[in-house]
């Protein structure tokens, strides 16, 4: 069976700034996948170049044996490919509820005409929508939030409506960048228990997470990235007893 | 038909010296802020009227015309600190929104003081006609491109090899970087202002023997700026400046060739077509935006 | 956006119904109908300019361009007034797609300066073709009727307006509160996030420009008709100003604030009709004050104030 995502020979460069360098790796369809590395080391880029945000300067990927590098992020979300994002991008001129709503836009009816006059069939359906959505805040611990606006909410809750919002897309494959970034122990535990959740409903995690216990309990396999490039990728295990990882980390921390 | 093309190339590089003035004006405020001031017309249209009312008022022409320099530049200040400071960040939309009305303020101002009547300056050194292969060159279109050619030279000048300069240019480069190395970002903003408003009023100080001044001319020399330096790649000084002459010189083409009713829009049908196959412009780099 | 939402319309056609019977003159009859005009091309704005995020500083071109083609068409050419309307909205349909596709590729610094230089375009056209257009005299508009029915007296106008200002409102409540809605909103509050989730943002930015200009063009030939006569100020960049700052001062995503922004700024040239010049002047100013001080507006200022979301 070919694998769900094959990236291979993937490189961007910025300038004189090779932000990805050359990084092949594949990810079978149901396991958690983290990737991990040093601050800069291109993690987010990944993120960016496979969910179509930025285009690479050369290497292919591929989503189930079809190519993807150069799409854009609408036809991703279109095959399935949902992401949430370090640097918060909720709506915030939008209620909760409303910003995990949009996340289903793909399977909504979009008609101008047909909204503007307001005809039964799209309202009902919005209506379930609105239900559908808000069972998803509850599967992330939101529930209290159901008519909060989304400028009034804390932190912790923005990157979980992320979450609320990705999952909305039905997605086959998601990517979470950071979702634990800023997060106090108890909500980082949470977390660490929502995307186990996440990945025992069938959909495949690709996760970017500097809490390291977080990660080992997680992961299926991991990759590691320094300064664009791959340095190692393996079980939990193989990672950890690799010694350039072993050096770029004590590097990093000396 | 040499002279004639020599003629249209003449008025077009005069003209277009002006529209180099207003676009390097626009790039100065946009390196410094990300903000496109839609006001950068206005200080053109000041700057002339300025100065005409300068020596109408009686003051000799060097007084004059330091004065119509300098009080542009004043409300370069004030725009920046009373209206673009307070909202620092604000949404694109907002920005434009603001120095819209700053526009508007301005223009309405004029009209309230000056009056809605076209005026003219006399020429700088007399009107006595320059030929050359048949075409003639005023003596104010060499004042026009000598004085924009010089600006061009200690701009650069500026930039390149003082603090200052090269302090304004890190901070387009990069705001926080440049704010971490104790780069006064505020006053780079301030600079840019001021330094905007004072190009923009010395282009409409020098054009206005040519092409005559009202209070209502600002719209479309700002637009044309504008179109210049997207032209050129918003943010390129030197862009800025080639575009806008190319800007000038086509315009000048357009209205000798083909209807002069229709010049304005030439600088806009060509924007479209340029914002269509060359999104960056002449010079601009590519930049991919972060998320 | 709940039931709620819609108390407001029903208020609005409370006061519509009544507002004939109580106002004295048929001065205060013609600006409610100039009001009530003012509020249908702001609402369209305001979906392009408050929801989706996205300026047009020549709105008013396209208002010229509906105008002028319900003048131009029937006087010329003899074409019938709904045929020449319809025919004005879909020439400015056609060109705001034109000019929209390759602009909203980029930021939305160009769209303000393409749709300004749009604007001011419109308006020299109009002014140079004096053979058709009767130059910046402007010229009469034939009345509007349909099927043997003329639309003559202010009244009709005014119900025939009432009605149309009604249904606006109803149907951009209807949008905003849509999948096609949330998606605009979406790509305002972060347009990355939107790409994502699969929302084609160019698509829809096209779409919200086009329907807005529209709108504009339609309302632009009603106020042709209404009027009577078209002269070129209605096409320029003061007026596409005038529009923006309906927007501003109503408050930006707030259908609501649209009717009354449009309400308030068409009473304020009467106010200060009296100091000569002082229009632009009055107009700029408030502009910046509001973005300072008042960034979103009256009405969702004073929703907020009495602790009710809009
Ligand atoms: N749009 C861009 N333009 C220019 N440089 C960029 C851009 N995006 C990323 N970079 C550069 O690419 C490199 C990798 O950045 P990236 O954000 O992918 O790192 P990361 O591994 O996610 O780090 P962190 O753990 O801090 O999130 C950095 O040097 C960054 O400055
Ligand atoms: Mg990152």
């Amino acid at each position: 069976m070919p694998a769900l995502l094959d990236v291979s020979n993937l490189s961007i460069h910025f300038g004189g700034v090779k932000a990805v360098q050359d990084v092949s790796f594949s990810i079978d369809a149901g396991i958690v996948y983290s990737v991990i590395g040093p601050n800069g080391a291109g993690k987010t880029t990944l993120f960016n170049l496979i969910t179509g945000v930025y285009k690479p300067t050369a290497g292919e990927i591929r989503l189930d044996g079809e190519s993807i590098g150069g799409k854009s992020p609408d036809e991703l979300a279109r095959r399935g490919v949902a992401r949430t994002f370090q640097n918060l991008q909720i709506c915030m001129n939008m209620s909760a509820i409303e910003n995990v709503m949009v996340g289903a836009h793909l399977r909504l009816d979009r008609n101008l005409i047909k909204a503007a006059l307001r005809l039964p069939g799209l309202t009902r359906r919005d209506a379930e929508l609105r239900e559908e959505a808000f069972e998803l805040m509850r599967f992330v611990g939101l529930e209290k939030y159901r008519d909060a606006r989304a400028d009034s909410m804390p932190y912790g809750a923005l990157k979980r409506l992320e979450i609320a919002r990705a999952l909305a897309m039905k997605p086959r494959l998601i990517f979470l960048d950071e979702p634990a970034a800023g997060l106090n122990p108890k909500e980082t535990i949470e977390v660490d228990h929502l995307v186990r959740k996440v990945a025992d409903s069938g959909i495949t995690v690709v996760l970017v997470e500097h809490d390291m216990k977080m990660v080992m309990n997680l992961s299926d396999r991991i990759l590691v990235l320094d300064y664009g490039k791959k340095l190692a990728e393996g079980t939990g295990e193989e990672v950890r007893r690799n010694p350039d990882v072993i050096a770029a980390y004590l590097g990093a921390h000396a | 038909m040499l002279a004639q093309l020599l003629q249209f190339l003449f008025s077009g590089l005069t003209v277009g010296a002006t529209y180099a003035l207003a676009a390097l004006g626009f790039t100065l405020i946009y390196n410094a802020s990300n903000v496109i001031n839609f006001a950068q017309g206005e200080f053109i249209m000041l700057g002339g009227m300025l100065a005409v009312f300068f020596t109408q008022a009686g003051l000799p022409l060097p007084a004059a015309l330091a004065l119509a320099i300098l009080v542009p530049a004043v409300v370069g200040i004030l725009i920046e600190k009373l209206a673009i400071e307070p909202v620092k960040g604000a949404e694109t939309v907002t920005l434009i929104i603001i120095t819209i009305g700053a526009s508007l303020v301005i223009r309405g101002l004029v009209q309230v003081f000056l009056g809605k009547n076209t005026h003219s300056l006399p020429a700088f050194s007399g009107d006595t006609p320059i030929e050359i292969l048949g075409a003639t060159l005023m003596p104010q279109s060499l004042w026009v491109m000598g004085v924009t050619a010089i600006v061009v030279v200690v701009l650069w000048y500026f930039f390149n090899r003082t603090l200052t300069g090269k302090a304004m240019l890190a901070t387009s480069y990069n705001r926080l970087a440049a704010e971490l190395v104790g780069i006064n970002t505020n006053g780079v903003l301030f600079m840019s202002f001021a330094m905007s408003a004072a190009l923009g009023a010395l282009g409409g100080i020098l054009i206005t023997p040519i092409t005559l001044t009202s209070y209502d001319v600002g719209i479309m020399l700002g637009l044309k700026g504008f179109v210049a330096a997207v032209l050129g790649g918003l943010g390129n000084g030197l862009g800025a400046v080639v575009g806008g002459l190319l800007v000038g010189i086509l315009e000048a083409m357009g209205a000798g060739y083909l209807s002069s009713a229709y010049k304005d829009p030439i600088p806009f049908v060509l924007i479209l077509f340029i914002l269509f196959f060359m999104p960056r412009g002449l010079f601009g780099a590519k930049v991919t935006d972060r998320v | 956006m709940q039931k709620r939402a819609y108390f407001g319309l029903y208020i609005l056609i409370a006061v519509l119904a009544v507002l004939p019977f109580v106002l004295p003159n048929s001065f205060y009859l013609d600006l409610a109908i100039r009001m009530a005009i003012n509020a249908i091309i702001v609402l369209g704005l305001n979906l392009l300019i408050g929801f989706a995020g996205q300026i047009s500083l020549g709105h008013a071109g396209f208002l010229g361009l509906g105008a002028y083609a319900s003048a131009v068409l029937p006087t010329h050419f003899g074409w019938h007034p709904v045929l020449a309307m319809i025919a004005g909205a879909v020439a400015t349909g056609i060109l705001a797609a034109l000019v929209a596709r390759p602009i909203f590729k980029l930021k939305g610094n160009y769209l303000a300066m393409a749709t300004l230089g749009l604007g001011i375009i419109i308006n020299i056209a109009v002014r140079n073709e004096a053979q058709w257009t009767g130059g910046p005299d402007g010229m009469p508009v034939p009345a509007f009727g349909l099927a043997g029915f003329e639309l003559s007296s202010d009244k009709q106008w005014y119900w025939v307006v009432a009605a149309l200002l009604a249904v606006s409102v109803w149907a951009s409540l209807n949008l905003i509160d849509s999948p096609f809605g949330r998606a605009l909103r979406a790509l305002h509050g972060s347009e990355v996030a939107s790409r994502v989730v699969g929302v084609d943002v160019v698509r829809y930015k096209v779409a919200i420009f086009v329907m807005s200009a529209v709108f504009a063009s339609l309302m632009g030939s009603v106020t042709a008709h209404y009027v009577g006569f078209v002269t070129p100020n209605l096409a320029d960049f003061f007026h596409s100003i005038e529009l923006v700052t309906m927007v501003v001062i109503g408050g930006m995503a707030s259908v609501y604030g649209s009717v009354i922004g449009a309400v308030l700024l068409t009473a304020l040239p009467q106010a200060l009709a009296t100091f000569e010049g002082w229009e632009t002047v009055a107009f700029g100013a408030i502009l910046m004050i509001c973005m300072i001080f008042l960034p979103k507006g009256l009405v969702p200022t004073l929703a907020s104030k009495f602790g009710k979301a809009e």
